[in-house]
């Protein structure tokens, strides 16, 4: 068997597993409940379940006979904290260019005056 | 006002990123900043330290740039690639290599779509295509060394603040 990533990115590089975590930001729901939303068979919807709680991102909570999925977003955050820095230097970037596209503007209005 | 975000889309095992940003200003200013070396050097520069200089910058097709950020310490990061179509005020299009990596010849192919929205707003969307997922992520990656650079950096400030 090859090894099979089991992180953050993983988890997220799939579609249904993406409209799975959004479905139960909004809360938690058993198995049954998550897959009444999708086309997909509730064998292939068990699967990426599985996958979302070896990647840390659902949490199994029993309530009597149910047992409901729960998201976990801290995982979540090292997907934006990868990219942040990346982005905040490219942010840095544009903030200067907001700055000079103003001063063109500025310019351009006063030599209409003129 | 409130100031524009930048955002970024990197999907996971993808070879792409997409970088859309808007701008209180019109197209043609817009694509003018992206084109113009002068205008060029006031933003693509001077981040954290480093000076830019461009070695030359040809927004043509079948033209050609490089542009050399430096640092305090001398080192230097060079940047080049050839300019495939840069049609005013739509679209650039072009390759981009920089030139740290351990290795040549992992280059990106970069389109820049420049959108003219009301009000007199733009909005730029540019698509980077990576050769590998290991390429795109290394170039994302590059932005999180850099992030721990600066933060170094900032923390050796505060502490130089906290002892003086």
């Amino acid at each position: 068997m090859t090894s099979t990533r089991r992180d953050v990115f993983q988890a997220i590089a799939d579609p249904t597993r993406r409209q799975i975590i959004n479905l139960i930001m909004q809360q938690p729901l058993n198995l049954n409940a998550i897959a009444d939303n999708f086309e997909v068979s509730r064998p292939a919807i068990s699967q990426h379940i599985k996958i979302l709680i070896e990647c840390g991102l659902i949490d199994v909570k029993k309530n009597g006979r149910e047992r409901y999925c729960e998201v976990r977003l801290e995982p979540l955050n090292e997907v934006a904290q990868w990219i942040e820095p990346y982005r905040r230097s490219l942010e840095e970037r544009f903030n200067k260019m907001d700055d000079l596209l103003a001063r063109m503007q500025k310019e351009n209005k006063s030599n209409d005056k003129k | 006002m409130e100031k524009n975000k930048t955002t970024i889309a990197a999907v996971p095992g993808k070879q792409e990123i997409f970088i859309t940003r808007e701008f209180e200003a019109p197209r043609e200013l817009v694509f003018k900043a992206y084109t113009d070396p002068e205008l060029l050097l006031q933003w693509l520069g001077g981040q954290c330290d480093l000076t830019m200089r461009i070695e030359k910058f040809e927004a043509k097709a079948g033209g050609s740039y490089r542009y050399i950020h430096t640092d305090p310490a001398g080192n230097e990061y060079g940047f080049h690639g050839v300019c495939h179509e840069s049609t005013a005020p739509e679209r650039i299009i072009q390759t981009f290599e920089f030139e740290g990596l351990p290795e040549a010849g992992h280059v990106a192919l970069e389109t820049t779509k420049f959108e003219a929205l009301p009000n007199n707003r733009t909005r730029v969307v540019t698509q980077s295509v990576f050769q590998s997922v290991a390429d795109r992520d290394g170039m994302l990656q590059s932005g999180m060394e850099q992030g721990v650079q600066d933060s170094h950096a900032r923390l050796e400030e505060l502490l130089v603040t906290v002892t003086a």
